[in-house]
């Protein structure tokens, strides 16, 4: 376990960003700004124009990281107190859970919820109370 | 103009969940941990998030069409169903595993930290194995009966 600090205004700034990367991407694209959606296509393509704003799109977020080391000096942190097994197991279930699901967090919680849909409104409130089981079952009951 | 566009929306994606500490599994997990480590920031992601774009989408959606395309590409199913629902499920159970999900991994690459790479290729290869599944499945049992919740 590692322990964060609270950090209200830069997680509210990101969270504004994130909000506003939604909106232009259905202002432009007429698309919903899900990481599981644009991924989904990358991997199966339907035709090159549909995969090339997609590839676009990821390269833009795999540079987010790249531009705060430009402006503040350092990488954003990633701090991963899980094992590399767990991170495959993890890695595997979270992949088939967004496929039969239809999106993650950024595609139902945010975009969906965003637009009152009844499926991503019940898609949000079933995985935020899944994962806090989840977590709370290794931290406390298994004690990882 | 398209694919300029869609890197700098991208951009803008990658540097908000860079700041937000979403694509810091450490904070993540603290998220959730709320008997434990509790760390309420990423409410606070959700909760700018939701609001820009709930603002957003009234006004961008309620023109005729988006700039770049011919039109809005929205889903429309209000129903919900067992593959919708236990599909959260399990994707919750993943998150709560690893502490990355696809929105905070993707932009986290761009770090070069190995654990992301990890946990990327195996949620390529879920999404992968749970597409060939879903094909294996509809193929046998066509008419497909949905189970409605």
């Amino acid at each position: 376990m590692i322990e964060t600090a609270f950090t209200p205004f830069q997680s509210l700034a990101g969270g504004v960003l994130i909000g506003l990367a939604a909106v232009m991407l259905m202002g432009t694209m007429g698309r919903v700004m899900g990481a599981t959606g644009i991924l989904a296509g990358i991997l199966q393509p339907s035709n090159l124009s549909d995969w090339s704003w997609r590839v676009a799109v990821v390269l833009g977020m795999v540079s987010g990281p790249v531009a705060v080391l430009a402006i503040t000096g350092q990488f954003p942190a990633v701090q991963v107190p899980v094992s590399t097994p767990m991170l495959v197991i993890g890695g595997f279930i979270v992949g088939i859970g967004v496929t039969f699901g239809a999106g993650c967090t950024s595609g139902h919680g945010v975009c969906g919820m965003a637009r009152l849909s009844p499926r991503s409104i019940a898609a949000t409130l079933t995985f935020m109370l899944t994962t806090a089981i989840t977590v709370y079952v290794i931290r406390h009951v298994l004690g990882g | 103009m398209r694919l300029f566009v869609s890197y700098l929306i991208g951009l803008v994606f990658g540097i908000g969940i860079s700041i937000s500490g979403m694509a810091n599994p450490a904070k993540v997990l603290n998220f959730f941990d709320i008997a434990g480590q509790w760390d309420p920031s990423l409410a606070f992601v959700m909760g700018g998030a939701l609001i820009v774009t709930f603002v957003g989408y009234r006004f961008v959606l309620k023109r005729s069409g988006p700039a770049l395309a011919s039109q809005f590409q929205l889903p429309t199913r209000r129903d919900l169903d067992l593959p919708l629902i236990g599909g959260a499920a399990v994707f919750g159970v993943g998150w709560g595993i690893a502490g990355f999900c696809p929105g905070g991994a993707l932009p986290a690459l761009g770090t070069a930290n190995p654990d992301v790479f990890v946990f990327v290729a195996a949620l390529v290869a879920g999404i992968i194995a749970a597409k060939t599944l879903r094909a294996a499945l509809a193929g046998r049992a066509s008419p497909t009966i949905t189970p409605t919740l």
